[in-house]
């Protein structure tokens, strides 16, 4: 396979959900990704300003015909009001990552604190041996972010999955 | 407003939608309905199967000849995923039931109680939409948007599940009045105007134009719109499984059923037209095969309800999305104020070249009685508005090859899940919905075994259904693929010592006959269709005798192996 044609099945797609707040959505939802043999890359829920409905962020890879079935096929459910597919050009999005990293000495501890510092970078926790550092960007923000971190030894990572809005 | 259980308010909303007949089995889990349906006797009929699957598939027999929402019910655990084949059938055809299960009591969910599945989860990926009721006070509200959701827009099946003690608890009964506002499920109903406009005028350039009728032409009630537009075009139609009699199969027209087992000329008109104009079908793979050599010479016009169905499985020129008969009415009105010729040409005398060769006579003679003869004698025997049911397997493509279905609703089978042990519950549905017709469950050996156990629901419940059973001892389909692509190595298809069918029937205490001549199959089948009581007519079929043509699995629709007496394309 030609390498801009494994480019195109992998694309990243953010499709970005207004859905009811009642039990069992999330699991219509995925079973329109599993049923497929679609992996969620990332999904975050969270509440909007409309009483009993929430906002849910979902990426996904595949080519755009099979992810424009998924959201066809999400946009059938009773229980999503709206789903559209975000592009990345005319779209924000934002992740956050909490990263433990260790530090065993004066020297490294101040060397991570300034790479923290250059990615604005925060930190949230400090201990004997690590510091958490919390980071928030975009995807590709946090990637480098955290390869650059890893020669020093990371403990332990989680990240958010993005949320995302359509620009105006 | 009145104060009663959720039991008895089920069997008020169930009255308020004007349900009048119901398919169940009860158990721990549903008794309280159970109860409450005691006092509703005359309102309310229920039709007691003798497994789940029977009432999901009786529910949707009822809803496909009458055009109404079917419903069936059953108990919590077993009795619910008894149900799941029947709902699963009813997603794929987009038929309208709405299956009503018990749950054990909410404090027990979730304990691996006694009788406990998680239907809820189970009948999710199978319905449109489902439901767990776990506030009593939602009741009357969950009924009225799940009846709305049966039929509005695509129809489907939607699941309700509801614990047993919320149907003990007492509620104010309120049932919505009006249309109720489904926030998340708004389809589009009218066609785009500037979308009908261009496909008028694809219509009106296009040479070779054809119809493809699917099963949403008989959802949406657009029969006559189908028939007006292929008589103003001048243009054959050929129709799907689920279309059969959509438009007359002895209409002039009519090409009948393309597809894997489909007519050569249905085939070949596909291939060849220039511009395909699909109604409600969805181009599953039995009609496309392989969907890159499928219609390449066509345009493709594609009217369907559901926005997902767009571009699914085929490239589509030209999309409309709305309601068949609402859209196919607006073509009909602008049609008729633009000039087009609809003249012979080429295109149309090939046609019907074709389709005069393709009518082979299968009157056959001699024995061993070839299934073709009996379906042959069915056209000849079923009344007016009879109604074939059918099971799954060779029978059902021999049906759909070669019955004649006069009208929309007269022919019945599982086309998308093709589920064996469809066709006798489905054809008990049918006569309780329409019991002045009569109604004819054709099947094979290997499927009436399924379901066997509904004669007994026949007989108790004065619903007389006719079973045909095309007896060759073979599971026939599954033997003819093995013939075919498996070098003859037959596996787990030959049924070996089947039961003496006279004698089954007749314990269940209806009548039945065996035939194995030839000669006969028309006096038997005459008595058969007459019957006042479940009736077996066990007919013994050539088991040589294989369904062709046929395009093999993902192939191209021209690359048919053919028939003795199909025409060379």
């Amino acid at each position: 396979m030609a390498k801009n044609e494994t480019d195109a099945k992998q694309a990243l797609h953010i499709i970005s959900m207004l859905v009811e707040d009642k039990f069992g959505v999330l699991q219509r939802i995925s079973g329109v990704f599993s049923r497929r043999g679609f992996n969620m890359d990332s999904l975050t829920v969270g509440a909007t300003t409309t009483p009993g409905v929430s906002r849910m962020t979902i990426t996904t890879r595949g080519t755009d015909e099979r992810v424009e079935q998924i959201v066809k096929q999400l946009s059938k459910l009773v229980e999503t009001l709206k789903v559209s597919e975000l592009s990345p050009d005319d779209s924000v999005s934002r992740e956050i990552a909490l990263v433990k990293v260790s530090v065993k000495d004066f020297a490294t501890r101040s060397e991570v604190l300034s790479y923290a510092d250059i990615f604005r970078a925060r930190v949230v926790d400090v201990a004997a041996k690590s510091l958490t550092i919390e980071i928030t960007g975009e995807s590709t923000k946090v990637d480098a972010f955290i390869d650059l971190i890893k020669p020093f030894g990371i403990k332990e990572v989680v990240r958010t999955g993005i949320c995302a809005l359509q620009r105006d | 407003m009145a104060k009663m259980k959720g039991a008895k308010a089920v069997v008020e909303a169930l009255k308020k939608e004007g349900v009048t007949t119901m398919f169940g089995f009860p158990g721990g889990a549903n008794m309280p309905i159970y109860d409450a349906l005691i006092e509703e006797e005359k309102n309310l009929r229920h039709i007691l199967v003798r497994h789940e699957q029977g009432a999901a598939h009786a529910a949707e027999g009822y809803a496909r000849a009458s055009g109404t929402t079917g419903v069936c019910m059953a108990t919590s655990g077993p009795g619910g995923t008894n149900l799941l084949t029947g709902i699963a059938d009813a997603y794929l055809d987009s038929v309208p039931i709405v299956a009503i299960t018990a749950q054990v009591s909410s404090h027990l969910i979730g304990g691996d109680a006694f009788q406990e599945a998680d239907l809820f989860g189970l009948t999710m990926p199978i319905t449109k939409h489902n439901y767990k009721i776990l506030d009593a006070q939602e009741l009357p509200k969950v009924f009225k948007e799940a009846f709305a959701l049966t039929r509005l827009g695509r129809p489907g099946p939607v699941a309700i599940d509801i614990p047993k003690d919320v149907l003990n608890t007492m509620i104010e009964f309120n049932y919505p009045k009006g249309e109720l506002k489904i926030p998340g499920y708004q389809p589009q109903l009218i066609g785009h105007p500037e979308q009908i406009k261009k496909a008028v005028d694809m219509i009106v350039a296009a040479e070779r134009p054809l119809i493809l009728a699917g099963g949403g032409i008989i959802a949406s009630n657009a029969h006559q719109e189908l028939v007006a537009l292929a008589e103003a075009l001048f243009a054959p139609v050929t129709t799907t499984l689920m279309a059969k009699g959509a438009i007359s199969d002895l209409h002039p027209l009519c090409l009948n059923q393309p597809g894997m087992h489909g007519r050569v000329v249905a085939n070949w008109a596909i291939q060849n037209c220039d511009l395909l104009i699909c109604i409600g079908a969805r181009f599953d793979d039995r009609i496309t095969g392989d969907p890159a050599t499928f219609a390449t010479n066509a345009k493709i016009i594609h009217i369907d309800i559901d926005t997902a169905e767009i571009g699914k499985n085929v490239r589509v020129h030209l999309p409309i999305v709305g309601d068949a008969k609402s859209i196919l009415t607006e073509m009909l009105k602008m049609l008729a104020n633009v000039k087009y010729t609809k003249g012979e040409n080429e295109w149309r005398k090939r046609i019907k070249e074709l389709k005069r060769e393709c009518t082979c006579d299968f009157n056959l003679k001699g024995n061993p009685i070839k299934p073709q003869k009996v379906i042959w004698e069915l056209n000849q025997l079923m009344p007016k508005d009879g109604i074939l049911v059918t099971e799954v397997g060779q029978h059902q493509m021999f049906a759909m090859h070669f019955y004649k279905a006069p009208g929309p609703r007269q022919f019945i089978s599982s086309g998308g899940l093709g589920t064996m042990g469809f066709g006798l519950p489905a054809a008990i549905g049918a006569k309780a919905a329409k019991p002045d017709k009569t109604v004819v469950d054709l099947a094979g050996d290997g499927s009436i075994l399924m379901v066997n156990q509904e004669f007994t629901t026949s007989v108790e419940h004065d619903l007389p259904v006719a079973a045909v059973v095309l007896n060759n001892n073979w599971l026939g389909m599954v033997k003819q693929w093995q013939k075919l692509f498996f070098e003859k190595r037959y596996s787990g298809t030959n049924l070996g010592k089947m039961p003496n069918f006279v004698k089954l029937i007749e314990a269940y205490h209806g009548k039945g006959e065996r035939v194995e001549r030839e000669s006969e199959v028309h006096d038997a089948l005459q008595r058969a269709l007459k019957t006042d009581v479940a009736f077996l007519l066990d007919i013994v079929t050539d088991p040589e005798e294989d369904i062709l043509p046929m395009v093999p699995a993902g192939g191209r629709l021209d690359h048919m192996i053919l028939g003795k007496p199909c025409p060379k394309i």
